[in-house]
């Protein structure tokens, strides 16, 4: 930024009301004047060196000696003997270290202050003339006065570099257009037919078994048809959900949803429409399930709607059925995508307040 | 009384009372040393920066603590890097960790869990790493709080300021990009929390999260990629910008605090060598010694606790590291703000919160110095330090800054607070949205007040001396505390600083609508005037001479009535 310059004579340096004393009269310190007091800090330091070949030792020692899975508990807190004993006696050899410098520094060395005469950061009036003589100089060596497109075509030149580098990294990863999207984001496993799993036990769901309030983690039992681990991550993110069951006549069901659910069997996608957090926080009496990542709450009894916290969307709900055996199935896959936001996302088609 | 301002080695107190002793040094360059200064001048070297001064203040050691941190952070990192491998490849555990027997996790989860329980002194290297980090990042906030308060950013240090708000950012992709890791299931959250974050943001989010992640989340690059910016770019990035901060330290000098002696023209304290060599040298091996005590009795980050990453699961108190909290508190606190336009999504209650105060508080950080010295119109050099209160506009606008990142802070711990206080968590998290812009407000005023108390305070000291704490009697039966004059030394002290004045409106712009060079607008006026004007004179030398005859009188005028009374 610039300034002008006459306002420097309104921040007066000069003004002082007191004179300047000068640096404090030197004070010998005990250990200066006192030769025994000197001594002392002396041994004092040589004290702490000493100890610390002892520590080095005995730390080499634990390592070996001590077991790795050897652990003793004090007041109530688990210590593992190799970690704690390996800490304590190398931490303290090298704070014995810094210590008995410190006092070295302190008690012995000479603590009389010192002061160093401080230069402007800037160059004189003679040295920029100087540097000014030599940076023309070379200009005019360098032939850009008369020949200035040099310059330009090195710069355009080297800009033009910018387009490989950029390119170059165009394979960092797949080019989420239209086609990819509805490939990934945007399509979860869940198909018609396709079973409700409890995600721990992996046992299908049946509709009988599900008592009105409780809430069941599930996943689809396709899910664990897929053995490659990236897949199988990717997969579990996007098709988690969440079963409850709740007293049909203390919820609100719109008629475009009363297919959805199987007397008051509701399934809605765990993942957060805020950032993506796998929502398990139920709240069997109001039927609103909270995210504990950032508090959004979801209201089950009421197609997902949010009714709290910084989530935009509603859940989306899986509509289900039961197969002929009587177990929860999908109908289909959830009709909007699930988890956060991104831009090239529709949102029109999530449910809304008021929607039927 | 002379007062030294050099220091003498043959100094007659100190010679009388030392032991006789041989001088010890070296008298000529020879061996290593001749052989190093052929070929690299170290003789130079040694001549202009072994006696170099450094001023003494215990908050000059906050940058250090920093630096040692780092410096730890890389020693322990090389460590864990033998072992730990980036993969996210899933694989069954066969460690020795019991509870986790034949459970799929990927490779850089098992290989967490092999340095915490197969390698010996492995989870004490993890976790003095991630003391260090936690430390590293804490001591850098004050190290530029110091900075701030005392006005040490002023010309000619605000490039190191900018280069101080460049390691500040960066520090905390390195500390994120570290405890994402392990890939338990507290740092998977946090990469869900990122892709959230990413996806976000408008035209390119969905772009970026494809780019960053190849693919979907989770994916399986994600973790390579990480470790890449981790123990590569990061650090190779901080350590080249460290040496530019501690170079530029060098070339301007260390700043000083205002004290007999201390002048802008002059840097008072002890030589490099051989002085800050065994202090600063020493405390690198306190600080290190400490975090490694740290990491022998305090746990942290128990990924085995967590389990494996599992994008279905996640534990209730889910918090990120200290330093992140702020931003969580945003994206908490923030109402749900979404637009829907022609079949996108513009999601502001992520992007803002998220991306957008990230960027307010470095580009705010990074323009102060500029903004202040346009407000001021100081030009001048400064290597004194301000007192806190003698800036009292700045000190209440840093301790409003401070208000609002605490109370972003808070808000990134609501469901705690909620569950420790036993109180509403939607209430907790509407008055945090109030608190976020009202608090600061409250603390601005405050802290300016106290300010001006305290300059009215060294105001009164200056003109009546300090209190004596004797009340005393007279003749008459009225009580006065007597005041004892200031020692020279506290006088000027107290009343060495600049007093600013207010930059004044000139013709800013000529009669064709060109700027005049130098000219003021009344805006930048306006704008000095509120910087400036609530700030308490300091005594003059006439007030000072004034109230000193003053206090005089009042004496004599004492002893007079004692006096009239004895008659």
């Amino acid at each position: 930024m610039s300034h002008d310059t006459t306002h420097d004579a309104l921040v007066p340096v000069g003004d002082h009301p007191v004179s300047d004393p000068g640096i404090e009269p030197h004070v010998p310190r005990y250990t200066d004047a006192d030769v025994a007091a000197g001594n002392n800090a002396y041994r004092r330091i040589l004290g702490l060196l000493a100890l610390v070949p002892v520590l080095a030792i005995v730390n080499a020692v634990v390592y070996f000696a001590v077991p790795r899975t050897a652990s003793f508990n004090v007041i109530g807190t688990n210590f593992n003997a190799s970690v704690l004993f390996l800490g304590l006696t190398g931490g303290l050899a090298v704070l014995l270290i810094g210590i008995a410098m410190v006092a070295w520094a302190r008690d012995i060395m000479t603590d009389q202050e010192i002061a160093e005469e401080r230069h402007p950061a800037g160059s004189s009036d003679e040295v920029r003339a100087a540097a000014l003589d030599k940076i023309n100089a070379g200009i005019a060596e360098s032939g850009v006065g008369r020949r200035k497109l040099i310059l330009a075509a090195l710069g355009g030149g080297m800009g033009a570099l910018a387009i490989p580098a950029v390119v170059l990294l165009a394979d960092m990863g797949p080019w989420p257009l239209g086609d990819e999207r509805r490939r990934t984001i945007e399509k979860t496993i869940w198909t018609e037919g396709v079973r409700l799993v409890n995600d721990v036990n992996k046992l299908p769901l049946k509709a009988s078994d599900i008592e009105l309030g409780q809430l069941v983690n599930g996943e689809p039992a396709t899910l664990f048809d897929i053995h490659d681990g990236a897949d199988f991550q990717v997969q579990r993110a996007k098709a988690a959900i969440i079963v409850v069951r709740m007293d049909p006549a203390s919820i609100k069901i719109p008629a475009s949803r009363q297919e959805w659910q199987v007397n008051g069997i509701l399934a809605y996608s765990k993942i957060c429409t805020h950032v993506g957090c796998p929502i398990s926080l139920w709240e069997q009496q109001t039927h609103h399930l909270l995210c504990p990542c950032h508090q959004s709450t979801f209201d089950l009894g009421n197609s997902g709607l949010v009714v709290f916290g910084p989530a935009a969307r509603a859940l989306p709900q899986l509509p289900i059925t039961v197969d002929a055996e009587g177990y929860l199935v999908a109908r289909g896959d959830f009709t909007v995508p699930v988890g956060p936001s991104y831009f090239e996302r529709d949102s029109s088609k999530d449910f809304k307040e008021g929607d039927q | 009384m002379a007062k030294p301002t050099q220091i003498t080695p043959d100094a007659p107190v100190l010679d009388t009372r030392r032991p006789p002793g041989k001088e010890v040094g070296v008298r000529q360059f020879s061996g290593i040393g001749a052989w190093l200064d052929d070929r690299v001048g170290l003789g130079k070297i040694a001549k202009g920066g072994l006696r170099k001064v450094f001023p003494d203040h215990w908050s000059f050691l906050l940058g250090e603590i920093a630096l040692y941190s780092f410096l730890v952070l890389l020693i322990t990192g090389v460590f864990l890097t033998i072992w730990f491998k980036p993969s996210m490849a899933e694989i069954e555990y066969s460690g020795s960790y019991q509870l986790m027997k034949g459970l799929p996790m990927s490779e850089a989860f098992a290989s967490a869990l092999a340095l915490s329980f197969d390698v010996r002194g492995g989870l004490l290297v993890r976790q003095i790493h991630h003391w260090a980090a936690i430390l590293f990042i804490a001591a850098m906030t004050a190290h530029m709080l110091r900075i701030f308060f005392t006005g040490a950013f002023r010309k000619p240090r605000e490039l190191n300021w900018l280069i101080g708000v460049a390691l500040m950012s960066l520090s905390l992709i390195a500390g994120f990009s570290g405890y994402s890791l392990p890939d338990d299931l507290l740092s998977g959250t946090g990469l869900r929390f990122v892709d959230g974050l990413v996806r976000s943001i408008p035209l390119i989010g969905t772009w970026a999260e494809f780019f960053v992640f190849q693919g979907e989340f989770p994916g399986s690059a994600l973790i390579a990629r990480l470790y890449m910016v981790h123990i590569l770019l990061i650090p190779g990035i901080l350590l080249a910008l460290i040496g530019a901060h501690m170079t530029m330290v060098v070339y301007h000098k260390h700043t000083q605090f205002p004290g007999p002696g201390r002048t802008e023209k002059n840097v008072v304290g002890y030589p490099l060598f051989p002085v800050y060599m065994a202090k600063a040298g020493g405390f690198f091996f306190v600080v290190f010694g400490v975090l490694i005590l740290m990491g022998a009795t305090m746990q942290i980050n128990p990924v085995w606790n967590f389990g494996p990453y599992n994008p279905s699961q996640v534990t209730a108190g889910s918090q990120p590291d200290w330093y992140m909290g702020w931003v969580e508190g945003a994206i908490r606190i923030m109402p749900n703000l979404e637009t829907h336009l022609f079949g996108t999504t513009w999601s502001w209650n992520i992007f803002l919160p998220g991306v957008g105060l990230m960027g307010l508080l470095f580009t705010a950080l990074g323009v102060y110095p500029f903004v202040e010295a346009w407000v001021t119109g100081d030009k001048t050099e400064h290597h004194l330090l301000d007192r806190p209160r003698n800036a009292p506009t700045r000190t209440a606008l840093g301790v409003a800054g401070m208000t609002c990142y605490a109370m972003f802070w808070l808000a990134g711990g609501n469901d705690l607070l909620a569950t420790q206080f036993k109180v509403s968590l939607n209430a907790v998290t509407y008055v945090m949205r109030v608190a976020v812009f009202v608090a600061p407000v409250l603390a601005f005023i405050i802290t300016k007040r106290i300010c001006l108390s305290l300059q009215r305070a060294d105001r009164e000291r200056l003109l009546h001396g300090s209190e004596s704490g004797i009340i005393e009697r007279s003749a008459v039966g009225g009580y006065a505390e007597p005041h004892a004059p200031l020692s020279h030394d506290e006088a000027w002290t107290l009343s060495q600083h600049a007093q600013h004045e207010p930059v004044e409106a000139s013709e800013s712009v000529d009669a064709n609508g060109i700027p005049v060079p130098g000219g003021v607008s009344a805006r930048r006026a306006q704008w000095s005037q509120r910087f400036f004007r609530d700030d308490i004179r300091k005594p003059t030398r006439a007030e000072l001479e004034a109230a000193q005859e003053h206090g005089d009188h009042a004496a004599s005028d004492a002893a007079d009535e004692v006096k009239a009374l004895g008659h």
